[in-house]
This record gives structure tokens, C-alpha cells and sequence, in this order.
């Protein structure tokens, strides 16, 4: 199907491209990648009036290096992430995150910042973020603000973002002594995850003396587990894996949906639980700058 | 919106609707009917061309967005009318049988193994599989598509051999 008219509009300047969505207010929708977003109007459940199109704002796709921090543009693509240009723990975390979402050819196109701000439930940098206690920076005209992104994610497809504002980018901690690990499962090559986790450890003396562990696909949208974060911190790093699944499966809660039950989906949450902390508990740890 | 791009190699101008996909573009405007269209949806790999060296969905980018880019599509592949050696392969390979996802397949491994070619990097199996994973295939069963993307990458010697 072909998506309906509307107005196209190539942002010259960040400031312009604030000018026309504060003047065009909830007619108007930024493209980054279009991954998300042309799909939808290409169904018309999505008829923006007038397309801003983000993509020639190259201050929006730098990846920089800061003290004690990687701040990602919101424009910076999925492949250039898979790419592992980043480097340190954190880079080997994006890289290989990175290379779960879609096909080549999304990722080429797919941002950071149209993952963020799309929110699907099953984004996995909405996942990562959240694990890694990330900073969204966001703007309007004549005005900016940041925002964790436990406050920036409502629910599925809904963030805390105003029509007329404008994901700038994305702060990271850079922790030294800390590791991260992922694991998702997809039903195909490239779908969506059914379910996904995030782990984040500091290993002190082979006990694990802080943690971070988020979880996508039992609910609404991804959330960090508490209880499994306290459940992990002063184990010996080699039982970290097994307390947290353990844990995780007495926490969460989810519905369920078509054939899928909500013991199946408790199950794969604690699976994927267990081997992203396994994966966290053996990746190399991020040495300081 | 009157827009100036390259098509394989050739310098066009066109004046296209704001909603017309570069696909569509492609195919009704310029003739150029080698890209497929499937799914519309940016999930079966027909439509993939190459946006300035870069495979994307053509579905999924609108023509205006194009504007100065330089595009390689399905037909631009064998200019001077002798087949690169992925399009060979494909056939030696048997990697076709109705040939509908084809297009999107060839494009994307020419732009991958041109690439490698010209930062001297070698793709492993790995690798070809995350791309011949980027398409859908009904017919093949995608071993053969492998194959001919690992002998079209051995003879351009950017083959990691048991990688
Ligand atoms: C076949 C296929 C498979 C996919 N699989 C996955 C997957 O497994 N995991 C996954 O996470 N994603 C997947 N995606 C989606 C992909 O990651 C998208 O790139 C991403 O969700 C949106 O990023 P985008 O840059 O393409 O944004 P767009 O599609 O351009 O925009 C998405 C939404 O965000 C808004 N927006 C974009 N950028 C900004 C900004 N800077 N500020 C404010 N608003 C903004 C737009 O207005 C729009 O509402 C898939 C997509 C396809 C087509
Ligand atoms: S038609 Fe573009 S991906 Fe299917
Ligand atoms: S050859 Fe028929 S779909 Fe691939």
C-alpha cells in the first residue's frame, strides 16, 4: 500500500527543523530511517500531514567520545554501532546488540534516537538504555531538557516526548570494572525478540558487588527488575546466573498472548536473564580512560 | 518535487509526488522494474538497492530523500554487459528458481563484496549469512544462495576461508 499525501520538508538546520515542528505542532512527524515509521504509513495507520526529515543534520549522527561518558546523536544508525566504532565494553555491548535488530539494509538506515522515540515494546535500545541508566537529551524550540529513560518510555509506542520535540541524543555512562551482557530470542532470523535482557555487574573480588539487570517481554515495556538486581549483588560471580533467573521468574508477570502463555513467557524471561548475566559475568570489564 | 540523482551511473532529474517510494520511482518513472516490490513493509528484501554504496529498502525511503545520492540498482550490476561474479554464481549456483527476491539478493551482496574488495576485508561465513539472512527466499531454500555468495566471494578474493 502507498501512504497518503504530505508535505516534505528537508531540515536545514536543527533550529529550523525545532521552528517547524513548534509551528506545525501534531500535523508534522520527524523521518529519521523511516524503518518504523514508512512501514506504518505505507499501512496509513500513520498520516502525517508534513515530514520533516531529519536525516541532513550531521551534528545529529556523532558519536562522542566524553569524560566518563559516550554520547550517542540521535542519528547515529544501527550499522554504525554493529560496526563496533565505539569500542571498550560498551562498544562490544552496541556491536553485538546492534546486530539483532532487522536485516542489513535496516540497520543501515535504523537510529538510535527513531528506536527511542518509536518505543516499540520490543526495541532493544529501549532495553539497553534502560539496563544502563541512560540519558535522553531533548529539544524544542528555544528550549532543552534530559531526561532518564525510565521517565522518557511510557508504555508500548507512547514516550514522554511532545510533538514538537526532538530527540537530540543519548548520554552513556562509561563505568571501568564494569560488564555487560545481552541475549534475546526471536522466533525467526530477524523478527522482533519475543524476550530480551540486559546486564550490567561490577565483580569485585569474584562476588558481584553491583548490578543492573533489564528485561524486555513480559509486560508493557522493558523494565529494570529490582528485586533480581538485589537478588544477584553478594553472590560469587558463579552463581550470579542461576540466583537471577531464579529470581527472575518469581518477579515477573506476564500476560500472555495468542498460543503463547504466560508460563512460556516466564520461562524464556528467566532463560534470557540467565545467559546475559552468564555472557556479563565473562565479557571483559571496561578499563578506565 | 523536482529531484537530480545518479541510477547507475547515469544522471537523471525527475519530478516525483513527496509519497512515491524510490521504488516506485524506480520502476514507473525510470523503467527500472529489475527492483521488486513485496511486502512494502521493509521485511522481505525485494526493493533493496544500494544508496550511495549502502543497502537500504527502496520501499522505505521516498524519492525526494534521494536528492544528490547516487543509486546502484539490480540492473546497474553488469554495466558493460558481462556479469560480476555474483550475478555468475547465482546462476552456476542454481540461487534462482521464480528469480522474485533475486534482485534484492544481488544487490545486496554486489554492495557488500564491492565493499570488502575495496577495504581489503575479508567476509566470513558469518557474515554471508547475516546477509543472504536480510532477504526472504519462498524458492530456494537459501543454500544455494549462500553457495553462490561464498564462490562470488572466493573469486574476488575477499573470502575468509573457514571463517
Ligand atoms: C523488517 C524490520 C525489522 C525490524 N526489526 C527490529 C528489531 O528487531 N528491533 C528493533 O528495535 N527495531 C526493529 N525494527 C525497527 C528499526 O529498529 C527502526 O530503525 C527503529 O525502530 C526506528 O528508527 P528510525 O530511525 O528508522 O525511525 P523512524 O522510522 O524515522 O521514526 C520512528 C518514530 O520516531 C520518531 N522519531 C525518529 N527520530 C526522532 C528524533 N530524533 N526525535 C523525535 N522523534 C523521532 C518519528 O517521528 C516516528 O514517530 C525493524 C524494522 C524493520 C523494517
Ligand atoms: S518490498 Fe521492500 S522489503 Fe519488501
Ligand atoms: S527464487 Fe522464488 S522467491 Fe526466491
Amino acid at each position: 500500500m502507498k501512504p497518503q499525501s504530505f508535505e516534505y520538508v528537508r531540515a536545514g538546520t536543527l533550529d529550523s527543523a525545532l521552528e517547524i515542528l513548534a509551528d506545525a505542532g501534531d500535523e508534522a512527524k520527524v523521518i529519521a530511517g523511516g524503518q518504523s515509521l514508512v512501514p506504518v504509513m505505507n499501512l496509513r495507520l500513520a498520516r502525517p500531514a508534513v515530514l520533516v526529515d531529519i536525516n541532513p543534520l550531521a551534528e545529529l549522527a556523532r558519536v562522542e567520545q566524553r569524560a566518563g561518558a559516550l554520547r550517542l546523536g540521535a542519528l547515529v544508525r544501527h550499522r554504525t554501532l554493529e560496526r563496533g566504532e565505539v569500542g571498550g565494553a560498551l562498544g562490544g555491548l552496541l556491536a553485538e546488540v546492534a546486530g539483532h535488530i532487522g536485516h542489513v539494509p535496516v540497520r543501515v538506515r535504523g537510529s538510535i534516537g527513531g528506536s527511542l522515540a518509536h518505543a516499540d515494546p520490543g526495541a532493544e535500545w529501549c532495553l539497553v538504555a534502560l539496563a544502563l541508566e541512560a540519558e535522553v537529551e531533548i529539544a524544542r524550540r528555544g528550549e532543552r531538557r534530559r531526561l532518564t529513560v525510565d521517565a522518557f518510555l511510557d508504555g508500548p509506542f507512547t514516550t514522554a516526548l511532545a510533538p514538537d520535540e526532538l530527540v537530540l541524543g543519548l548520554e552513556l555512562a562509561r563505568r571501568p570494572g564494569w560488564s555487560y551482557g545481552f541475549a534475546e530470542h526471536a522466533r525467526t532470523h530477524g523478527a522482533f525478540a519475543q524476550s530480551g535482557a540486559c546486564v550490567a555487574l561490577q565483580v569485585r573480588d569474584e562476588v558481584v558487588a553491583a548490578a543492573r539487570v533489564a528485561v524486555m517481554g513480559v509486560g508493557g515495556r522493558a523494565e529494570r527488575l529490582g528485586p533480581v538486581e538485589a537478588a544477584v549483588v553478594g553472590r560469587p560471580a558463579n552463581g550470579a546466573a542461576a540466583a537471577a533467573a531464579g529470581a527472575c521468574r518469581e518477579v515477573v508477570d506476564p500476560a500472555g498472548y495468542d498460543e503463547v502463555s504466560p508460563d512460556y513467557l516466564r520461562a524464556l524471561a528467566a532463560a534470557v536473564v540467565r545467559r546475559a548475566t552468564a555472557a556479563a559475568i565473562a565479557a571483559p570489564t571496561e578499563e578506565r580512560q | 518535487m523536482r529531484i537530480e540523482l545518479s541510477v547507475n551511473g547515469v544522471a537523471r532529474a525527475l519530478e516525483c509526488e513527496e509519497r512515491t517510494s524510490l521504488a516506485d520511482a524506480l520502476r514507473e518513472q525510470l523503467g527500472l522494474t529489475g527492483t521488486h516490490l513485496g511486502c512494502e513493509q521493509g521485511s522481505c528484501g525485494a526493493c533493496s538497492v544500494l544508496l550511495d554504496g549502502q543497502p537500504v529498502r527502496s520501499c522505505l525511503l521516498f524519492a525526494v530523500q534521494c536528492d544528490g545520492a547516487a543509486i546502484t540498482t539490480v540492473e546497474g550490476l553488469a554495466p558493460a554487459g558481462e556479469l560480476h561474479p555474483i550475478q555468475r554464481a547465482f546462476h552456476e549456483q542454481h540461487a534462482l528458481q521464480c528469480g522474485f527476491c533475486t534482485p534484492g539478493f544481488l544487490t545486496v551482496l554486489y554492495g557488500a563484496l564491492e565493499d570488502a574488495r575495496r577495504a581489503s576485508r575479508h567476509l566470513d561465513d558469518n557474515e554471508l549469512t547475516t546477509l543472504v539472512g536480510s532477504g526472504l527466499c519462498r524458492c530456494t531454500g537459501y543454500h544455494p544462495i549462500l553457495a553462490a555468495a561464498r564462490q562470488a566471494a572466493r573469486e574476488l578474493g575477499v573470502y575468509a576461508e573457514g571463517g
